[in-house]
């Protein structure tokens, strides 16, 4: 299935009519919602005066916690994150007050009259200050496998040390927004930028103290998400309807970008601690790790997050001996959450800087090492959580890309380059990767679908799925033809709506097109069942001679026809008509959930997910020793999404995922000072990769021939796994610097690599 | 990011307040309405703290009262409804806001509607020929030059200005254009191709 198909929004996307929540035309009534929040890490409110502010001309309403007539709750799980705070605040940005106005001018300037006393208390505001305090969110969790202790014993050569990766803002381009409309009674129409429309709803009703039969939400595109809207969007929509409810006007809140930077989440940084068994060769015998969150101040996402941390602490390795525990620590910053990769990549980069550590200490090419240390095709190939890997293409990906990206004949070319430079070098990493699919909550991997048939042979097609820019809607409109046999132009997706396919998921975990197109897949078999049952009694009854089958019924090309007889063939709309004269409904409703997962987490064992994804990438860079600046003078990448839906969304998200990992890695550091204020709130502080910093040469290509089993068109999710290629380019910058005294000593290169970073971990070396 | 217009040492804040207190002292209070549209005032004198701004946007001409603070993409967002000019930063830093101002790209996030008094501004909507897209809009679709669609006006209006400068830029000058424009989706290969073949069809 993979010819050019336009993407669904192509003419709105080019000329400025693709409408996001900001765009919503709404009448004169609109009022602009804000937020005050919590200008301290944590610290009891003594008092709270927004008497001025209510008095102001053109504020309409200020609220405080007492004034939310539902369950003043967002916590999306666990219930320990309030809507707004009540007499303690637990982080920098936590909403305190909302404000409803006729501008956002003069919102602010309500916000500002709003006194409030508070009483400073400690904060806990870093990983180790939160481990050293013993401040933890909850029970530590174990995944274990053989005898670590043991074999860590025997082992001839042995490692332990510790790596941290550091938080990523997600920096979608449209910041959190949200639009409430107030309806009859105490109904509510929400509209809100969210990848997760039912927990939205919840929410909001939650607070509203209203059945969640009132709400309902709705979102046609974001302008971005990355997780980052998975959960931290319900309280966006929640503080709009908590106003338009007080109001009984629309009300809209969109998060100015600084404000968002610092009131939302991120990446959670991780600290890891290990040690490791191994042989000269350089195969791993055992590995104890230890993994521990920053999960900030309420639970949100974080044991998920920790948990696919837990299941990614082998990468692509087998392991015979393993044990991983996993801790989320409670800390005053903001909530950590979703973001792209959701706890693979941190758990996966501590184990590529393993086999790093391992293959220099041994003298060997690290790619070596990571080699035989593959999960074999038959024997070495259970994970430490026990499950059985089939179809595991790592082998032949590594003899494809060390040959299409020529990685001996440069490794060769790079080491000569370096002998003859003084203060710039080069370096060059391969790094694979392994990556789950499924929502390791078993019960979540479910999906809806409802598609409606019109007379004239035009098609409505609703799914639970939102589109953030991954192609979703594209996607799902190429199978729905695809299965109904006709042009893509009769197809409309309509937005994404509770009242339309009720109790989703999240669209997260890289699940959408796996999930919501097996669900559109339902709803189209079971009408095309219908369809075919009319169109042969239709056939038969012209001409009671020649018998046709209802089995032998085709739908292709806009016809549906007897494929044994195609002298009955009849247009799509024309049996569209037909049903509709017998009194045949034409719409239907489609569903899907995985089978054959599960996971014991008492016992740390099960078969998680349905399939894996794999990739690998090789990236060379040339590092300044002196500036520390770095160059990525080439990537290649080699990504399995089995028999791609949608090759050129493929390759889009592969090449947008490996830029957000390379900035994770390279160059996006979030730095909070002492009190917990985030000093990297805006874009001159914060810097995500321009379109300078992507490979010179960039080359990636799909792996062939390697349909997936039991999924929708036999593809794979492509989401989440190629931010791992990201990875690469910290590795190669690494090399670069362990080049300087002949990969002899392991750098101490801090993560990100910074050009600070980079500056630092030479000056090892060079002194 | 050569060609956009940025007050290099201000604050946005410090730059507009500055302006703000020369022009009309003090912020009018009780008029909440941003801008109003002339017709509607025409009878009356313009409210309070505001001032005559005329403008042409898109080709067509505009007279409007405006705060002093106002910035340009408010403007075109609120007044005039021309919603594919997006804001995301509001600072003057990631180029979701790109317009051209009398052909030049510039931040409307970070440019005062009345800095465009008297000149001429081109939206992502003015690019077009009633429904007839512009070869730089068809290249976008060519090469899938977006993902989520939301840096994409920019894009496009930062491609614009740049082959109306240059009609065959060079790799490299194509990334120093475009290098005022973020794009989070990380479609930027993708957006290279789209405006090396838009170069290519002009
Ligand atoms: S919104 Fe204007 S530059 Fe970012
Ligand atoms: S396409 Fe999403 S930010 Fe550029």
């Amino acid at each position: 299935m993979s010819s050019k198909t336009i993407h669904q929004s192509a003419y709105k996307h080019v000329s400025g009519a693709s409408v996001y929540v900001d765009d919503i035309p709404v009448h004169n009534q609109l009022l602009h919602g804000y937020v005050l929040y919590s200008p301290h890490a944590h610290a009891a409110i003594r008092s709270l005066k927004t008497e001025k502010a209510a008095n102001m001309p053109g504020v309409a309403a200020v609220l405080s916690a007492k004034d939310i007539p539902g369950i003043n709750q967002m916590g999306p799980i666990v219930h320990d994150e309030p809507c707004l705070a009540e007499d303690e605040v637990h982080f920098v940005g936590q909403a305190i007050c909302l404000i409803a106005a006729e501008t956002e001018e003069r919102a602010r300037q309500a916000a500002a009259t709003i006194e409030i006393d508070f009483e400073e208390l400690p904060a806990v505001l870093s990983l180790k200050q939160a481990m050293a305090v013993q401040s933890l969110m909850g029970p530590e969790r174990k995944i274990e496998r053989g005898q670590v202790q043991q074999a860590l014993k025997e082992a001839p050569l042995r490692l332990n040390g510790s790596f941290e990766s550091g938080a990523q803002e997600h920096w979608y381009l449209e910041t959190q927004t949200a639009l409430c409309l107030p309806g009859e009674d105490r109904e509510y129409m929400v509209y809100s930028s969210t990848q997760h429309p039912s927990e939205t709803q919840a929410v909001v009703s939650e607070v509203l103290g209203i059945p969640r039969h009132a709400v309902t939400v709705e979102i046609r595109r974001m302008g971005g998400a990355f997780g980052g809207k998975e959960t931290q969007a319900n309280h966006v929509a929640a503080w709009a309807a908590l106003l338009s409810n007080a109001t009984r006007r629309p009300v809209k809140l969109r998060l100015f970008r600084d404000d968002d930077q610092i009131m939302t989440g991120k990446r959670h940084p991780f600290y890891i601690r290990y040690e490791v068994g191994f042989d000269e060769q350089g195969r791993i015998l055992a590995l104890d790790v230890e993994q521990n969150a920053n999960g900030g101040s309420a639970t949100d996402l974080s044991f998920a997050i920790l948990e696919r941390a837990m299941f990614h602490a082998d990468n692509a390795y087998y392991i015979p001996n393993m044990r991983v525990i996993g801790r989320v620590w409670k800390t005053n910053l903001p909530s950590n959450t979703a973001f792209r990769g959701f706890g693979g990549p941190q758990g996966i980069v501590a184990m590529e800087n393993i086999i790093d550590r391992i293959a220099r200490q041994l003298s060997l090419d690290p790619l070596e090492v990571r080699r035989i240390n593959f999960y074999d095709m038959y024997k070495r190939d259970t994970t430490h959580y026990g499950q059985k890997i089939k179809q595991n293409h790592l082998p032949a990906m590594y003899k494809q890309l060390t040959a299409s990206a020529d990685y001996f004949e440069r490794r060769k070319l790079v080491e000569a380059f370096n002998t003859q430079h003084e203060f710039v070098k080069r370096g060059l990493a391969c790094t694979p990767v392994k990556f789950g699919i499924s929502f390791t909550t078993a019960f979540l991997n479910q999906a809806g679908a409802l598609v409606h048939v019109y007379q004239d042979g035009t098609v409505q097609v609703n799914h639970g799925g939102t589109e953030m820019g991954q192609g979703l809607h594209t996607k799902m409109r190429q199978i729905a033809a695809a299965e109904l046999g006709v042009d893509q132009d009769r197809i409309l997706i309509t937005p994404t709506n509770t009242s339309k396919v009720p109790n989703t998921s999240a669209t997260a975990a890289s699940t959408g097109s796996d999930l919501n197109g097996m669900a559109v897949k339902n709803a189209v078999d079971k009408l095309k069942f219908r369809m075919a049952y009319q169109v042969t009694e239709y056939f038969n009854q012209m001409d009671e001679q020649n018998y046709t089958l209802s089995k032998h019924i085709m739908f292709k090309n806009n016809k549906v026809f007897d494929a044994t007889n195609p002298d009955r063939t009849i247009s799509f709309e024309k049996a569209a008509q037909i049903c509709y004269f017998n009194q045949i409904p034409l719409s239907a409703t489609g569903f899907y959930k995985t089978p054959d997962i599960y996971f014991d987490r008492e016992t740390g064992q099960g078969t998680p997910f349905h399939y894996f994804a794999y990739g690998m990438a090789v990236s060379e860079v040339e590092i300044d020793l002196l500036t520390g600046q770095h160059t990525l003078l080439r990537t290649d990448i080699l990504h399995d999404v089995g028999d791609s839906v949608n090759p050129d969304l493929d390759i889009g998200q592969i090449q947008g995922a490996f830029v957000q990992g390379a900035g994770w890695c390279t160059m996006e550091e979030c730095k909070w000072d002492e009190s917990g204020h985030l000093l990297t709130h805006s874009p001159d502080t914060y810097k995500i990769p321009g379109i300078h910093d992507i490979p010179r040469d960039f080359r990636v290509q799909l792996l062939q021939k390697a349909p997936n089993e039991g999924t929708i068109r036999q593809s794979k999710a492509v989401g989440e796994p190629p931010f791992m290629h990201g990875l690469s380019v910290w590795f190669a910058i690494k090399d670069a610097i362990s080049s300087i005294d002949g990969h002899k000593r392991e750098p101490e290169l801090g993560f990100p690599a910074t050009n600070e970073a980079i500056v630092m971990a030479a000056k090892q070396f060079l002194d | 990011m050569p060609n956009k217009k940025k007050p290099s040492s201000l604050s946005r804040r410090q730059f507009i307040k500055g302006v703000s207190t020369g022009v009309a002292g003090t912020i009018a209070t009780t008029k909440l309405a941003r801008a109003l549209p002339i017709e509607k005032l025409e009878k009356a004198a313009p409210p309070e703290g505001h001032l005559p701004l005329e403008l042409k946007v898109n080709g067509k001409p505009y007279q409007l009262y405006v705060e002093p603070q106002t910035t340009l993409v408010e403007v075109l967002r609120n007044e005039l409804q021309l919603t594919g000019t997006k804001v995301s930063c509001n600072h003057g830093e990631c180029g979701a806001c790109t317009v051209l101002l009398d052909g030049k790209a510039v931040y409307s996030c970070h440019i005062l509607a009345l800095d465009a008094q008297g000149k001429s501004v081109t939206t992502i909507e003015g690019l077009l020929n009633g429904e007839e897209l512009h070869p730089i809009q068809k290249a976008f679709i060519k090469k899938d030059g977006y993902q989520c669609g939301f840096c994409t006006p920019g894009q496009i209006m930062s491609t614009q200005a740049l082959l109306l400068k240059n009609p065959n830029p060079t790799k490299e000058e194509i990334l120093d254009g475009l290098s005022g424009n973020l794009c989070r989706c990380g479609a930027y290969p993708k957006i290279i191709e789209s405006v090396e073949e838009a170069a290519k069809v002009k």
